[in-house]
């Protein structure tokens, strides 16, 4: 089979006067998963649901490997699993009959159907519930039962919108767990999300989009080398054992080399902005550590995903 | 629309658009099966049938049990069965489409690769199957009934009343449907449908036909009369007749009045064309509708 691919062309989406998406045009190919980033309202969610047949665009095309998904769904979506919000499962069917159903509607032969629900259903942890009835579930269990869906026919595309929402802290983890693994498959995962930490940990490229409009489709890699900070300059906060005695911040570390200026945050943290790169930072600790003021850690105040995502959002409002 | 012409699997192993409709039938009836409405329905229906036996075998009213066969059928099942076809349509197809936006099933279903409509014809098929589980007990219920008092029999008349209650049921559900898909809230939906089926069309007929005087053939409701009218002998016609009009204190002129009574082939056509059109329209409405 070809590279799966998604591409939106001149994508546009109009509510009244209001602009969702605005001749978006965005390629994805290949077996990677790509991060999809924006405020609210920046119009992630539409994106993701024209490509799901959810809503149509006001103009322009989504294309899944090739197919439009509004004028042939059934090819386009063939080999596609999505979560988009946080669907609602019909309340009296069971996850063991919902799973069932999304199963024969995607053609999964029936000789492999049951070991494929079972199958899903420990990959999202659900193994205990698969024949309780869902209309009691919690937000979580019903899109832990969603993700499953979007599994079980082994699909080359997985779209999803948020997929840790609703998720207590184990779940968030399983579900990053759930993409990594769905990437050593050779998988194309195009995924959007508020979490920059999951992003960063997940993704090989972001596409960023504000106001309808994408801003950057690139590696992760070349996006925060880009867009990160200022030219050389990083933001640090250091942890202290004890309180900083008075005077030593601006009589002392804000006059190290490389500093351009510290902060107190509390008593027992500062915030030290600097440039030069990791041989500058190296030496500020060392400094600190020198000072005998009791440093406990010393790391980024955000990372450079975040820097580049404030950096370019910043520049379109 | 459903691609009748497909019955293979397609070519990316998905299967064939009547055999998902087929598929989201079986597991959305499985749903309404197991649902509270079902029960409550149920429930309604069972208490409409337990008071007419009990009023019935207590007060043994001529007109039931000793009038013939056609009569008991005409005052038990030409009184009732509407209103439990009715509330079939209200409780299965109230919110069957509108649910799948405000209860956000749609989001589990439509982003697969499946066609809006075998999701909405499978949806209707279920909701045809789990009412006529309910008509079906009704009718089993009537003619037991008719066993107490009579020699066990099923009159031609009956069974034909039989079939346009169920081809009523059908124009009830398109009718449902199309105005679950109308709108997004399952409140509204039901409400709606509820007040046309139980209050206005009666109200409408009432004015159209008696203060109008103008054959109201454009009422589903009109044209579900035939299940009555179909246990009489002979089948009613219009009925004129001559009334006089008093004002005050005088005799005034006399005026003509009609009193309607749909035939058979009218009846059939006025249910067969609200089920075409509210099914197309509420059919396009679900293609068109969007999740946001």
């Amino acid at each position: 089979m070809a590279n799966p691919s998604l591409e939106a062309i001149n994508l546009s989406k109009a509510y009244g006067s209001f602009t969702a998406l605005s001749n978006l045009n965005l390629k994805i190919e290949g077996a990677k998963c790509v991060g999809f980033l924006g405020p609210n309202g920046a119009g992630k969610t539409t994106t993701l649901k024209i490509f799901t047949d959810l809503i149509r665009p006001s103009s322009g095309q989504a294309l899944i490997n090739g197919f439009n998904v509004h004028t042939h769904k059934k090819a386009a979506l063939a080999s596609v699993g999505t979560v988009i919000e946080t669907p609602e499962i019909y309340p009296s069917l069971t996850p063991r009959e919902a799973l069932g159903m999304v199963a024969e509607l995607r053609g999964v032969a029936s000789s492999e159907r049951k070991k494929r629900i079972e199958e899903v259903a420990v990959e999202v942890g659900m193994t205990d519930w698969v024949d309780k009835r869902t209309g009691k579930f919690s937000k979580g269990m019903k899109q832990r039962i969603c993700i499953a869906s979007a599994l079980l026919s082994d699909p080359k595309i997985v779209i999803l919108d948020e997929p840790t929402t609703g998720l207590d802290p184990r779940g968030m983890s399983e579900v990053r767990d759930i993409v990594k693994s769905l990437k050593k498959k050779d998988r194309l995962i195009f995924m959007s999300s508020h979490i920059l930490s999951e992003v960063e940990d997940v993704c090989d490229e972001v596409a960023m989009i504000d106001h309808g409009k994408l801003l950057v489709y690139d590696t992760l890699q070349n996006v925060t080398a880009r867009f990160a900070g200022g030219e050389g300059e990083n933001v640090v906060e250091v942890a202290l054992s004890r309180p900083l005695p008075s005077g030593v911040l601006d009589g002392q570390i804000a006059k190290l080399p490389g500093v351009l200026s510290a902060q107190r945050l509390d008593d027992r943290r500062i915030r030290i902005h600097s440039e030069g790169g990791l041989e500058a930072q190296e030496r500020i600790l060392s400094s600190l550590v020198g000072l005998g003021i009791g440093v406990v850690s010393f790391q980024p105040a955000s990372s450079a995903l975040e820097e580049s995502y404030l950096n370019l959002i910043k520049d379109t409002l | 629309m459903i691609e009748m012409s497909d019955p293979k699997p397609s070519a990316h192993g998905i299967p064939s658009s009547l055999a998902q409709v087929m598929i989201t039938m079986r597991y959305t009836f499985l749903d309404y099966l197991r649902s509270r409405r079902f029960t409550i329905l149920m429930a309604i229906m069972l208490l409409i049938s337990v008071l007419l036996t009990a009023v019935v075998s207590y007060y043994r009213p001529a007109s039931f049990v000793s009038s013939g066969v056609l009569s008991f059928y005409s005052g038990w099942w030409g009184m009732s069965t509407t209103l439990v076809v009715v509330l079939s349509g209200i409780f299965f197809g109230g919110d069957a489409i509108s649910g799948e936006f405000q209860n956000k099933t749609g989001y589990f279903t439509v982003p697969n690769p499946v066609r809006r409509s075998s999701i909405y014809v499978g949806k209707w098929l279920s909701a045809f199957a789990a009412s006529s589980i309910v008509l079906l007990i009704f009718t089993a219920i009537t003619v037991a009934n008719e066993g107490l008092y009579y020699p066990l029999s099923i009159p031609w008349q009956f069974a034909e009343s039989v079939l346009f209650a169920w081809f009523y049921l059908v124009a009830v559900l398109g009718f449902t449907f199309f105005f679950s898909s109308l709108f997004k809230s399952t409140s509204y939906s039901i409400l709606v449908t509820a007040i046309l089926f139980l209050f206005a069309f009666t109200l409408i007929e009432t004015l159209v036909a008696d203060l109008a005087q103008v054959e109201p053939w454009f009422i589903l409701s009109y044209g579900s009369e035939i299940i009555g009218n179909v246990l009489q002998t002979p089948y009613p016609q219009h009925v004129t007749t001559q009334q006089g009009l008093f004002g005050a204190g005088r005799a005034a002129a006399a005026r003509t009045f009609t009193a309607y009574n749909v035939t058979i082939p009218e009846g059939l056509a006025i249910i067969g064309i609200y089920f075409v059109i509210t099914a197309a329209l509420g059919l396009l409405l679900f293609e068109r509708k969007e999740f946001n």
